[in-house]
C-alpha cells in the first residue's frame, strides 16, 4: 500500500506538466515521450513552439518562403496518398480479413475520427502499454463501464497509437453490436467480432491482440453509484480461451469511463420495449434530447498491467474449472486493485 | 460412376472431366432433362431421381460412385420452388434409398452448401465444419441442404462400408451464372441492406469440377475424402467491394422494406429473393476451410477475389466501372486546390512551376 501512495504524488506532478519532458521512471511510466508527449495538449496547436516535422506544418499553407519547398512537397505527398486511398476505395481494390476487418480503413479513417476524442476530448492517459507483448497473441481483460462502450473505443486508440509495435486491438463486442445497422458494419471493418469462444481463439492462434470485457452489459450498464466496483466476470471463459491458446492475458484499467454518462437511474420499462438490455438515464439523458447524449469530459487514465502468463499450464488445465475460478478471480482482483490505485492518484474527474 | 444433375453446366463439365480419369470405366450421367451440351463418351440415361427408377440405373451399371450434384438453388427451365425441393429432398432420399440397396457401391459424394450453418448476428464469425447453427434456415435452399445433409448423414450410418463425402461450397461463381447470388449480382444495381455490409465467400467452378475430382476417387496418400468439408476460395470480400468491383451502384434498403423490394423483383422474375439469400446479405458467411486444405489435401486455385474478377470479366462493365471512376478521382486530382499548386493525375508527377 505504501507503493501505492509515493507513486500517485510524483505520477501527479508529472501529469500537470503535460508537454514536459520527464525521464523514465521505475514501473508504470509513460512511453518516451517523443512519441505522444505533446498530444494531450495538441488542442492548441498555437501554443506549441516545437512543430512535428512529420505533423501538419502550417507553413505548407504559406504560398511563398522558405521552407515552402518542403512544405508543398509535404502537402502534395498527403493529397496524393489521401487520392490514392480515395481511388482504392472507390474502385473495392482494399483487403479485408475474415472476420471483415478493414485494416486501412481503420487506420486511415477511424482512428483519426476517434482520436481527438481520445486525445483532447478525454485526455486519455496511457500506462503501461509495454506490458503488451510486441508480437505474438496477448489477451487484455479490461473493465468495462460507461453505459456506452466508448472506453473499448479508447482503449484501441490507446493501443494503435501508443504500442511502439503498431499492434492493433482486436476487440471481442456483445452481440447487439451485431444485430444493430451500421453499428455491426463499422464494428466488423473496425475488427471487432463477436465475443464467443471460436472468434477468440481463432484470432488468437493468429497472433492477434486481443480485447475482452467480461464484466459486458452488467459493467456497462451499473448505477452510478457503483462506479469502479467490479461487476462478476462472466463465467471466466475468457481464461480457459487464454490458456487454450497459451497467451499472456494483460489486466487493463480504465479510470474516467465510469463518469461520462452518470447513470442514475435504468428504464426497464423502456429497455424491454426497445430490446436493450438497459436504458439509462442521467441528468442529462434523455431529457435534453440528443444534446443529453454527449459524454462528460472526464479526464482518462488506461493502465496495462502485468500480463500473466498462462503458457505454464498443462493442456488439460483449460477444463479445470477451479484453476479457471482462482485465475479469473486473480485477473479481477489486479484490475480492481490498480483501479483504487488509479483513483486515489486522481485529483479530479475532470483534470 | 454415376452422375446426377448432369443437365446443368457445372454437371456437364464434372462428365467431361472424370472421363478422363483412367481410373474411371464408365461415366453414367443422369437428368431429368436432356441436357444442352455435350457429355463425350459418357452415357445419358433420362431418368427423374425423385421416381424409384433409378434404382434400376445404379443395378443395371453396377454403379461403384455415386456424385449427386442435384442439389441447387435453382431450377433448370421451368418449374418454380416446389419442384426444386422435390428434387433437392426427395429425389436425394430416392436416391439414398437406391443407393442403400446397391451392393457394388463404395462411395458417394453430395454437393451442400455452407448455407447449412445459416447466417445470424450471434454466429461466430468463421463457421467450421463443427459449428452448430444458432438458428437453422427457415426455408429456401438452405433447409433444403440441411435435410439433404440429415439423410446422407442417415445413410453413412446405415452403410459404413460406403465412404460419404459431403462437400459444402461458398457461392459458386463460374462464367455461366447458375445460382440466385449470381442473378442478384447481375442485377444493374444492387439493392443492399442499409447498415450491414456481409463478407461473402466464393469459390470458382473450376476449383468446384477439381474437389469433385478428387473426392470422387480413392484418397490420395495422407488424406482422407470422407466425412464433411467446407469448400471457398481464401480470403473474403465484402458487398460493398463486389458492387464497386463490378462496377454496380447500390441503393441500401431498410431492413423492414427489403422483403418488399425482393418480392418486387421476384414479381418481375429478376431474381430469386428468398429470406435465406437476404440473411445472407445481411450478415453474411465465412467458412473454414482448414479441413480442405489438412485432410481432403485441396487446395484451390483461385481466391475469392480472383474468382469474384473473373465472375465481373464475363458480366461485362456496370453503369459505374471502376476505371471510369478512377479516373474521376484522378481528375479530382487534378482540380486547381487553394494552395494554388496543380497537381497531376496519379499524384506522382506534380508540377513544380505552380509558385513561380
Amino acid at each position: 500500500m505504501a507503493d501505492a501512495k509515493v507513486l500517485p504524488f510524483d505520477d501527479d506532478r508529472s501529469r500537470s506538466g503535460a508537454g514536459r519532458r520527464r525521464g523514465t521512471q521505475p514501473g508504470g511510466g509513460r512511453q518516451a515521450p517523443s512519441a505522444g508527449g505533446g498530444a494531450p495538449v495538441s488542442a492548441l496547436p498555437g501554443t506549441q513552439p516545437h512543430a512535428d516535422p512529420a505533423g501538419p506544418e502550417p507553413g505548407a499553407q504559406a504560398p511563398q518562403g522558405p521552407p515552402e519547398g518542403s512544405g508543398r512537397g509535404d502537402w502534395d505527398r498527403r493529397i496524393a496518398s489521401g487520392l490514392a486511398f480515395l481511388r482504392r476505395r472507390v474502385t473495392g481494390d482494399y483487403e479485408v480479413d475474415e472476420f471483415g476487418y478493414d485494416q486501412e480503413l481503420t487506420d486511415q479513417v477511424l482512428m483519426s475520427l476517434l482520436r481527438p476524442l481520445a486525445d483532447t476530448y478525454f485526455r486519455v492517459e496511457v500506462k503501461g502499454v509495454e506490458n503488451i507483448p510486441s508480437e505474438g497473441g496477448a489477451l487484455i481483460v479490461s473493465n468495462h463501464s460507461g453505459t456506452l462502450p466508448l472506453d473499448g473505443l479508447m482503449l484501441q486508440v490507446a493501443v494503435h497509437d501508443h504500442h511502439p509495435a503498431g499492434r492493433h486491438l482486436r476487440l471481442l463486442a456483445a452481440d447487439l453490436v451485431f444485430m444493430l445497422p451500421v453499428v455491426n458494419e463499422l464494428a466488423r471493418k473496425a475488427g471487432h467480432t463477436l465475443a464467443c469462444a471460436e472468434d477468440a481463439e481463432r484470432l488468437l492462434e493468429r497472433g492477434e491482440v486481443v480485447g475482452v470485457m467480461p464484466e459486458g452489459f452488467k459493467g456497462l450498464g451499473k448505477p452510478f453509484g457503483d462506479r469502479y466496483k467490479l461487476q462478476r466476470f462472466g463465467r471466466g471463459g475468457f481464461v480457459s480461451t487464454a490458456l487454450r491458446a497459451g497467451v499472456p492475458i494483460v489486466p487493463c484499467s480504465v479510470v474516467g469511463a465510469e463518469e461520462i454518462y452518470p447513470m442514475i437511474g435504468n428504464s426497464r420499462t423502456l429497455a424491454r420495449i426497445l430490446g436493450l438490455p438497459y436504458f439509462p438515464v442521467t441528468p442529462t439523458f434523455p431529457w435534453l434530447g440528443p444534446l443529453g447524449a454527449v459524454p462528460l469530459p472526464t479526464k482518462w487514465t488506461i493502465q496495462f498491467g502485468e500480463p500473466i502468463p498462462t503458457d505454464g499450464f498443462p493442456p488439460e488445465a483449460a477444463e479445470d474449472p477451479m484453476l479457471m475460478f482462482n485465475l479469473t478471480d486473480q485477473v479481477r482482483e489486479q484490475i480492481q486493485h490498480t483501479l483504487y490505485k488509479l483513483l486515489v492518484q486522481r485529483r479530479s474527474v475532470f483534470f | 460412376m454415376l452422375v446426377t444433375g448432369a443437365a446443368r453446366q457445372l454437371g456437364g463439365r464434372f462428365v467431361r472431366r472424370v472421363q478422363r480419369d483412367p481410373g474411371v470405366d464408365r461415366v453414367i450421367a443422369v437428368d431429368a432433362v436432356t441436357p444442352e451440351h455435350r457429355l463425350g463418351d459418357a452415357v445419358f440415361v433420362r431418368a427423374d431421381i425423385r421416381r424409384p427408377a433409378i434404382a434400376r440405373v445404379l443395378a443395371e451399371h453396377s454403379v461403384d460412385t455415386v456424385v449427386h450434384l442435384d442439389v441447387s438453388g435453382k431450377s433448370l427451365g421451368a418449374g418454380g420452388r416446389t419442384t426444386v425441393k422435390e428434387t433437392n429432398v426427395i429425389g436425394t432420399m430416392q436416391l439414398l434409398g437406391a443407393c442403400q440397396k446397391s451392393p457394388t457401391l463404395q462411395r458417394f459424394v453430395v454437393k451442400s452448401s455452407t448455407s447449412v450453418y445459416g447466417s445470424a448476428p450471434r454466429d461466430p464469425a468463421v463457421f467450421t465444419e463443427t459449428t452448430p447453427p444458432k438458428s437453422l434456415p427457415s426455408g429456401g435452399f438452405a433447409k433444403d441442404a440441411v435435410e439433404v445433409e440429415g439423410y446422407v448423414r442417415g445413410f453413412a450410418r446405415r452403410r459404413p462400408d460406403v465412404a460419404v463425402c459431403v462437400l459444402r461450397f461458398a457461392n459458386i461463381l463460374g462464367p455461366e451464372p447458375d445460382s440466385p447470388l449470381a442473378d442478384y449480382l447481375a442485377l444493374p444495381v444492387l439493392p443492399t441492406v442499409l447498415g450491414y455490409d456481409p463478407r461473402l465467400q466464393f469459390v470458382h467452378e473450376d476449383d468446384v469440377v477439381d474437389v469433385l475430382e478428387i473426392a470422387a476417387r480413392e484418397p490420395r496418400r495422407a488424406t482422407l475424402n470422407s466425412g464433411t468439408f467446407n469448400i471457398a476460395g481464401d480470403g473474403v470480400l465484402l458487398l460493398s467491394q463486389c458492387s464497386r468491383r463490378l462496377g454496380r451502384p447500390t441503393v441500401p434498403v431498410l431492413l423492414p422494406a427489403v422483403t418488399w423490394v425482393g418480392a418486387a423483383l421476384r414479381a418481375v422474375g429478376m431474381t430469386d429473393f428468398s429470406p435465406e439469400q437476404i440473411r445472407l446479405l445481411t450478415h453474411g458467411r465465412v467458412v473454414s476451410t482448414a479441413q480442405m486444405r489438412e485432410t481432403l489435401g485441396f487446395r484451390p486455385r483461385y481466391t475469392t477475389a480472383e474468382t469474384f474478377a473473373e465472375f465481373a470479366r464475363g458480366r461485362g462493365p456496370g453503369l459505374l466501372p471502376p476505371e471510369r471512376m478512377g479516373r474521376a478521382v484522378g481528375r479530382l486530382a487534378e482540380l486547381p486546390l487553394p494552395g494554388g499548386a496543380v497537381r497531376g493525375g496519379g499524384g506522382a508527377a506534380h508540377s513544380t512551376d505552380g509558385a513561380r
